[in-house]
């Protein structure tokens, strides 16, 4: 059984992405998959290099969102797209790793710019078998 | 959207009258084709605005709105400091100042036949779009304090562009009262390489050709005559306004609850007017406006780089620049009497009428311009303001078309490669990095912009002049 996985739902003039895995960790991690998703395609993202991230917010749901945006700046200042992610919580702070490389526009056809993460069906939780989900949608 | 939930005030105009915590009426100027298609968000958003501390007269929905961040997309309210008002960083926007200006070219659309190939290469190959595209300057801290201060009469004071450029530029190029000091390292550090860059998304530079007029007395003004070739420069605030747009959202919804500021939806975090943070925000956001005008006045100057190239002695002229995600300090009448008032403006273009101070004083009489940018492969138009709007939603339209569905329908539907045959079949060259890119923004994935016009003008917010088609877009 796939246990951890990301997907996309829709939002009229944007998009939503919303990771779901065994812990809430795994569910950001998987979040931050769907994000990178909506620019390229993950698997042509090659895990060359890292980057570390840490933010802290004051519940889980705003701390989804810092952690998307702080990877997005990290996207715009280094010019890198992320394909990996380790992910670890203590409270409502995050400390991630995240793996990927520079933006080959020939290569990775990145389709849109994500401007930022929003407040917007913004959700955090557990499913009803019992997998965690964290979800909102990016503005591009 | 079910009509039941609206009194009908005309064929153009829709109330709903406050029930709840609404402090004022919403408003929603449409058609009734379009009112049907719109999102019941929109509902939603437009009756929550009405709620917020503050708020002047009506929460308005111009005839594109659609659902957005806490306010709608194509939502106007404005607000009195005096009365608790409040400003919010959701309805200005992530992309601060995101506008469009349109350039007169002096070629004739047969003139133009012959180079339009090689016009579309060489701008796509100058002007720097799409995901990770750098500009061409690179901004220290002083120049880019500069920059945010400055807005587009920095650009022209470092030789990218001209005085009359500025005289054509809403705040004639320069937001006064913009705070740098109030935008984070991060913003900065985001916007240090990309000043005079596009972007991506919705964002294009298109050459144009005029073909139709509606009014020939303010297209005569506007010097816009059938069969002459405009260029159209769509962009915003690039990194440093998404920055700015993140951190400010982010205080506001935690410092709400301490303003006593019950939010009905987080993301319409707002601070009172007079509050520090309110005015953070608004030091920062007008750094914001400045940086999108800076933005798109050296992309003014790049494009006319490449005409010059490949036509010496060409010469483009700012027909105007509007800005479609703001809050500005303006002055309305409100019963008779005058008031200072914040308005916001999320994805609605300021349409100020005849005989206002603000405009150019050789367009004073007429009327601003308002430019509505359509979609990649379809039509735009220039509109003119009027006294009517100056009335109904504080001089405000429309901005474009809105999508009519998301970016995943339209790439199960579109392939880009197909896109970009089809529309050279048509005449229209398109250029761009991406071709998923151009598949998420196919002319079907958007509503009609011609229907959204259309109920702009018979609401009497705007009165439209001329329609432009495009030859060659360049989409980041």
């Amino acid at each position: 059984m796939v246990n951890a996985y990301w997907e996309h739902f829709p939002h009229q003039a944007d998009i939503g992405v919303r990771g779901v895995g065994p812990t809430l960790a795994a569910a950001f991690e998987q979040a931050a998959l769907a994000m990178t998703a909506v620019t390229t395609d993950l698997a042509l993202v090659a895990p060359a290099e890292s980057v570390e991230i840490a933010c802290e917010a004051p519940d889980d749901e705003l701390l989804l969102v810092d952690w998307l945006n702080g990877l997005i700046l990290e996207m715009a200042t280094r010019r890198m797209l992320f394909s990996r992610f380790a992910v670890t919580l203590g409270g409502h702070r995050l400390r991630a790793t995240a793996w990927g490389e520079p933006v080959d526009v020939a290569r990775h056809q990145p389709a849109v710019e994500i401007k930022g993460a929003t407040y917007t069906e913004l959700k955090v939780g557990k499913t009803e078998t019992g997998l965690w989900f964290a979800q909102c949608v990016v503005d591009v | 959207m079910d009509l039941s939930q609206f009194e009908r005030v005309s064929d153009y105009e829709w109330r709903i009258a406050p029930f709840g915590r609404m402090r004022v009426p919403a408003v929603i100027y449409a058609d009734k084709a379009l009112l049907l298609e719109m999102d019941q968000k929109v509902y939603e958003q437009i009756t929550n605005v009405a709620m917020l501390p503050g708020i002047v007269k009506a929460a308005y929905a111009m005839p594109d709105a659609h659902w957005g961040y806490g306010f709608p997309i194509g939502g106007v309210a404005a607000f009195d400091p005096g009365e608790g008002g409040v400003i919010s960083a959701g309805g200005v926007g992530f992309d601060i100042s995101c506008g469009v200006r349109t350039l007169h070219t002096g070629l004739k659309a047969a003139d133009l036949a012959p180079i339009k190939q090689k016009l579309a290469d060489r701008l796509f190959a100058q002007i720097p779009a799409g995901v990770g595209s750098t500009g061409r300057l690179r901004l220290d801290a002083a120049e880019m304090d500069a920059m945010l201060r400055g807005g587009a009469q920095w650009a022209v004071k470092r030789g990218y562009g001209t005085e009359a450029d500025l005289n054509r530029t809403e705040e004639h190029g320069r937001m006064p009262g913009a705070e740098p000091d109030k935008v984070s390292e991060h913003a900065k550090h985001r916007q240090r390489d990309e000043v005079g860059t596009l972007g991506s998304g919705n964002h294009y530079l298109e050459l144009q050709e005029i073909v139709e007029i509606y009014d020939a007395e303010a297209a005569e003004r506007f010097r816009l005559h059938p069969g002459e070739v405009v260029v159209s420069i769509h962009c915003g605030s690039r990194g440093l306004g998404h920055q700015i747009g993140t951190e400010f959202l982010k205080q506001m919804v935690i410092a709400a609850p301490g303003y006593g500021i019950q939010l009905p939806d987080r993301e319409l975090a707002c601070a009172p007017l007079d509050s520090p943070l309110g005015q953070d925000y608004l030091g920062a956001m007008r750094a914001g406006v400045n940086c999108a005008l800076a933005n798109r006045q050296v992309i003014t100057h790049l494009t006319r780089e490449v005409f010059t190239e490949i036509l010496p002695g060409s010469h483009l002229t700012l027909i105007y620049d509007v800005s479609h995600n703001t809050c500005k300090q303006e002055q309305h009448t409100v019963d008779g009497k005058p008031r200072t008032l914040f308005v916001h403006r999320k994805g609605a273009t300021r349409a100020f009428g005849p005989g206002h101070p603000a405009l150019p004083q050789d367009l004073r009489d007429v009327g601003q311009p308002v430019l509505i940018g359509g979609s990649m492969g379809t039509a735009s138009y220039v509109l003119v303001g009027t006294a009517q709007g100056m009335e109904r939603s504080f001089g405000s339209a429309c901005h474009g078309a809105g999508r009519a569905m998301s970016r995943h329908q339209a790439t199960r539907q579109w392939h880009g490669s197909d896109l970009v045959r089809e529309l050279a079949s048509q005449g229209i060259l398109i250029r761009s990095p991406s071709l998923r890119g151009v598949a998420e923004e196919a002319p079907g994935a958007y509503k009609d912009v011609s229907a959204v016009v259309e109920a702009a003008d018979r609401a009497g917010l705007a009165r439209k002049v001329a329609k432009l088609k495009p030859l060659a877009c360049i989409k980041g």
